[in-house]
């Protein structure tokens, strides 16, 4: 037999593909069950009051109308979202009823579920329910929650609700000696991920086994399913999550949201089950959203431009509620300031505000997105003031080799030790500078030409990913000889399948339609953790090592069985067991011997993976346009699985940052009315806006912490993108001394900008 | 975001159409439904019946003669951007409208559907502003000939009858050599203007300009003409100093409302700079563009 050529690391076309292109994937609306029903939610269309009577009975009367549920039928005490990740006693005020309960908190949340024979008629029903809302003024700004008086949570006497304190030695009086320090205060603004395929569920109560089966699944169902069985009181053994396609999460999709219990609620009280499809206007209002930051913050260097220690003081708008993954952003963005440069005293504080808008949560690159911005920002300020060129600057303060591993700084409260692992962040800053044509192109910087000035902004960032705690993989040989691979990672169009099949198919030696992998069900491994920190290759991946090990042991010992020799004569290759005395056996004759095996591979290190992003603006001073020249991006992800679809996550990710900066801004007036509840009015970059990305991914340091060497991809892309491209602007506008603030630079800001500044150009 | 419910009927001829109208009260003509389907998932319109004019004859088609253009109520936007003939028949109408929307929506939104619905920022309310066209209704009354200028009314209201149908639009005939630019600001390409200005004008032997048409999308209540711009630049030769001085007064003449995309001085200040550009490119586009 001829060797075989390894499958990780190919560039491999997506085996999801020809499925999804051909129409035969199976997301939740093409999900149908005899009998089914059909939910439409009644959301408070007041940002903040106190409800004090609900009229259901026209709605209720309405032909076609089979019930309508609000707090009073769910029953009190209303069940609330737990926080999964890093909960704390403390938040437990803070969160969301799966239904309001007296008050609304913001534009959005459900009041009432009608359930109905078609979705028509069920928001028909919505416009017969009467709600009686007292109003409150509302806040919604972060300054205006800081200064109240309106209280989200009254008992706790302030929307400050929560907060973090992360430390890294002591700053002392650095700010007072150093040679040189610099204070702002920096914005970014709220935006989330907006997935193509909305939030869906379907749920089907099975009353003579007690059984709850829920469709629609999707980033974290062994999580949500936990949550459901505890709210339904129900064993976890007796909910099952069914993850099919899934049209994106970016960390938004698939947390547990109101809807995921009420579905289920209603399907197990009327007997039937029951569909629900989010539609965009909903999506828009009440799906995670994410940023939303305030930070002020200070830097102090020595004269030669050697970073001595930053300072932070930031303020999170977290919107209505804590939910299950709340707590990310505040703690990222705390943690990931200093990023991969050398910040020896670093302290930041950060105040959770609660606010009359969504509850917020995980989006690619939650905090890092922000801390990038507020920390790439101080650097080009602080290099020009010390007339440093910014290259220069960021060389003398990012890490050496020799300086990693690097642990990150304290957080409390929930403390958790990571550090960054592995990585040449010069190097690679090296090739991004040459991919780009840096030197060359300096000329061009603050240049007019054909009525707009141009710009470059060079950025280092780090990402982190492979969140433990575990995660699960079984393999079981199949009668054909073919091997099914059951994971607990998710598919979230992030190409999971095709980087497992490569995994799998390179451990057993086999070629790719040798392995079929199930994914994301609650039923298929006993305990499974998902898809969210960039996690799925590095955790799920290893789990898949470690189940492949196994199998293919049990697989000698049957072998040696059946070719009548003992386990120290046989040996495994490319999918048969061969005997020293020359007979083998293949998959198909090993199928009736019970080989399968659930492994589970347990991490607690972080990956992280670094690289360098240059942008190349050109900005029409007079129209506040900024238009991408060009835009080149380097990153060491470790082992590359998948050239292909790392490429993919690549780009999607820089496009969905470029969003972030430029385009998506949730806008709320100050009674908490949103002002971008539509496509047409929150812009989401289209498929022509940003053509001219060139991203590239190298494999130069493998994670020194699993055996995989892969390293979480997927969320750098993201991260730079709002700090590079206004350092760009600020390159390109440099004779009107404009420095951006705020994000997102759209273009009435910029004109703004170049309106105020203080100087203009000489022409 | 479902529609609520609604009657529908597809007649064959304008007059039982027009009777459908007449008869149901809150009845709604459909053409491409580009606008009036996102209102009714939207649920901001309610209208007890739907009127669809595909059916009715005649009504899809662009006539050019010496007389001008009669371009029909049901043209759709690819028609325009597919129509060899209007590079020199008019040049500035095929080249507005294509800054409509996106190809999907270029495939099923009309003409008379974009009047009718009348939205401040959008290119054929502006383009039959700033050519003075005339729109053709047919209602119980009969025929109605009705001046751009008169139609529009205010953000997405019109002086048409509850009864009335548009079947076509008139553009008075685009002399060769004619002078013309339109500029547009949006925040993505096939977006709704932030802004947009059209001009056009004509050159006499002694170098001056005349029969100066500028009209402005995205800054007023409705599409709006700049008659002291128009004025400025009549029996003038254009040079900087004029462009800046139609500039400024194109700036300081309209007083555009903020949104979310961009606030008033904002506008403002954009209908200026767009005015520039569209003067000197239209100066230099000649009978060559
Ligand atoms: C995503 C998106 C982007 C868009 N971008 C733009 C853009 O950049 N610029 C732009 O101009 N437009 C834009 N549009 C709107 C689009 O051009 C519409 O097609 C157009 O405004 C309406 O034309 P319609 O044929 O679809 O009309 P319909 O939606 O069918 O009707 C609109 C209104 O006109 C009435 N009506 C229709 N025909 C007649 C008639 N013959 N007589 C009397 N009343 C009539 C209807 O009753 C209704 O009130 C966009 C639309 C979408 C969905």
């Amino acid at each position: 037999m001829s060797a075989r050529i390894p499958l990780v690391g190919k560039p491999i076309e997506r085996i999801e593909d020809r499925k999804l292109l051909l129409g035969r994937g199976s997301f939740a609306d093409d999900i149908h069950r005899d009998g089914m029903l059909h939910a439409a939610i009644l959301r408070s269309s007041v940002g903040h009051g106190l409800i004090r009577h609900i009229d259901v009975s026209a709605a209720r009367a309405l032909e076609g109308v089979h019930a309508v549920f609000s707090a009073e039928e769910i029953g009190r005490p209303v069940p609330r979202i737990p926080v999964r990740l890093f909960p704390n006693d403390g938040m437990d005020p803070f969160r969301q009823p799966v239904i309001a309960d007296g008050k609304v908190r913001f534009v959005g949340e459900p009041i009432a579920i009608v359930i109905a024979d078609t979705p028509a008629i069920a928001e028909d029903a919505l416009e017969l329910i009467e709600v009686d809302i007292e109003v409150f003024p509302a806040v919604t700004s972060i300054a205006a929650a800081v200064a109240g008086p309106a209280l989200l949570f009254e008992s706790h006497g302030s929307n400050r609700i929560f907060g973090y304190e992360i430390r890294r030695d002591e700053l002392a009086d650095i700010f007072e000696t150093a040679a040189y320090t610099r204070r702002e205060r920096l914005y970014v603004h709220r935006h989330t991920g907006i997935t193509m395929e909305t939030r869906g569920v379907v749920a089907e109560w099975n009353a003579a086994d007690g059984y709850m089966r829920c469709w629609g699944a999707v980033k974290v169902p062994f999580a949500n399913r936990k949550i459901l069985a505890g709210m339904l009181d129900l064993p976890e053994d007796k909910v099952e999550m069914i993850e099919g396609n899934a049209g994106g999460s970016f960390g938004v999709r698939g947390e547990f949201f109101p809807e995921d219990f009420l579905i289920p609620f209603a399907a197990r009280k009327l007997g039937r089950p029951v569909k629900w499809i989010e539609d965009r206007r909903e999506h828009l209002l009440a799906i995670t959203h994410a940023r939303d930051v305030e930070c002020d913050i200070a830097i102090a260097c020595d004269g030669d431009g050697h970073i001595l220690g930053i300072r932070a003081d930031m303020r999170m708008n977290i919107g209505a509620y804590f939910r299950t993954s709340t707590t990310i952003a505040p703690r990222n963005v705390g943690q990931f300031v200093p990023g991969p440069y050398r910040v020896p005293a670093y302290s930041a504080d950060v105040a959770v505000i609660a606010s009359n808008k969504s509850p917020s949560g995980t989006y690619r690159g939650p905090g890092r997105f922000e801390a990038d911005f507020f920390r790439e920002r101080m650097l080009d300020l602080a290099a020009d003031d010390l007339g440093i060129d910014r290259v220069e600057f960021r060389r003398r303060n990012l890490l050496t080799e020799a300086e990693l591993p690097k642990p990150f700084p304290a957080i409390t409260p929930n403390p958790v030790v990571t550090e960054l692992d592995s990585g040449a962040y010069e190097h690679v800053l090296d090739l991004c500078l040459a991919k780009a044509n840096w030197a060359d192109k300096q000329h061009l910087q603050g240049k007019l030409v054909d009525g707009r000035y141009h710009g470059l902004a060079v950025c280092c960032f780090v990402e982190g990913g492979a969140a433990g705690p575990r995660e699960s993989a079984r393999m079981v040989l199949e009668d054909d000889g073919t091997i099914s691979l059951y994971v607990g990672s998710s598919a979230v169009g992030q190409g999971v399948e095709t980087i497992l099949t490569q995994i799998a198919a390179d451990a057993m030696e086999l070629p790719l339609d040798a392995i079929r992998v199930f994914h994301g069900s609650t039923t298929y491994v006993k305990e499974g953790w998902g898809s969210y920190h960039s996690r799925s290759t590095v955790m799920g991946g290893n789990a898949v090592l470690l189940a492949a090990a196994e199998i293919k042991s049990q697989m000698l010992a049957a072998g040696a069985g059946l070719l009548q020799c003992s386990g120290q004569e046989v040996s495994y290759e490319n999918g048969r067991v061969i005997a020293q005395h020359g007979g083998s056996v293949g998959l198909k004759e090993l199928a009736g011997k019970d080989i399968a095996f659930e492994a589970t591979f347990h991490n607690s290190k972080h990956t992280y993976t670094y690289g360098s992003h240059v942008a190349h603006v050109a900005v029409d001073a007079e129209t506040g346009h900024i238009e991408i020249v060009d835009y080149v991006a380097i990153e060491d992800a470790g082992r590359i699985i998948n050239p292909l679809t790392l490429h993919g996550q690549a780009v999607g990710s820089i496009v969905q940052g470029l969003g972030g900066a430029l385009l998506e801004h949730f806008v709320y007036d100050e009674d908490g009315q949103m002002l971008s509840g539509s496509l047409a009015d929150y812009l989401v970059p289209l498929a022509t806006d940003f053509p001219n990305i060139r991203t590239s991914s190298i494999e130069l340091r493998p994670s020194p912490n699993h055996p995989l060497g892969a390293k979480g991809a997927g969320e750098g892309g993201t991260i730079p993108v709002g700090g590079l491209l206004a350092n760009a602007v600020a390159a390109a506008l440099r004779d009107f001394h404009v420095q951006p603030t705020e994000l997102p630079l759209s273009p009435d800001r910029i004109w703004r900008l170049v309106q105020d500044a203080p100087a203009q150009s000489g022409a | 975001m479902k529609m609520p419910q609604f009657d529908y009927a597809c007649p064959s001829s304008l007059e039982e159409a027009i009777q459908l109208l007449s008869d149901n009260e809150g009845a709604k003509v459909l053409s491409g439904g580009q606008s009036l389907l996102p209102l009714l998932a939207f649920r901001m319109a309610q209208p007890t019946l739907l009127v669809d004019i595909q059916k009715l004859a005649g009504m899809d088609r662009i006539e050019i003669s010496a007389d001008g253009l009669r371009v029909g109520a049901r043209v759709r936007w690819c028609q325009i951007e597919d129509d060899k003939r209007l590079a020199t028949a008019h040049p500035l109408f095929q080249f507005m409208i294509n800054h409509v929307a996106h190809y999907q929506i270029r495939n099923r939104g009309t003409v008379g559907g974009s009047l009718a619905h009348a939205d401040p920022s959008a290119e054929m309310p502006g383009v039959a502003r700033v050519c003075d066209c005339d729109i053709v209704a047919v209602g119980n009354a009969g025929e109605r000939v009705i001046k751009a200028a008169d139609f529009f009314v205010a953000a997405l209201e019109t002086s048409l009858q509850e009864d009335e149908i548009i079947t076509e639009v008139r553009f008075p005939p685009w002399p060769s050599g004619r002078r013309w630019a339109f500029h547009e600001f949006a925040r993505r390409r096939g977006d709704f203007a932030i802004a947009g200005v059209a001009v056009f004008f004509d050159i006499g032997s002694d170098g001056v300009i005349a029969d100066a048409h500028v009209g402005v999308i995205g800054a007023g209540d409705t599409p709006i003409r700049l008659d002291a711009v128009e004025q400025l630049l009549n029996g003038q030769r254009l040079d900087e100093e004029l462009i800046g001085r139609a500039r400024h007064l194109a700036s300081e003449t309209v007083d555009p409302q903020s949104d979310i995309h961009a606030a008033g001085d904002y506008r403002k200040s954009l209908v200026g700079t767009l005015t520039a550009r569209g003067l000197r490119d239209a100066a230099s586009s000649g009978a060559v563009k």
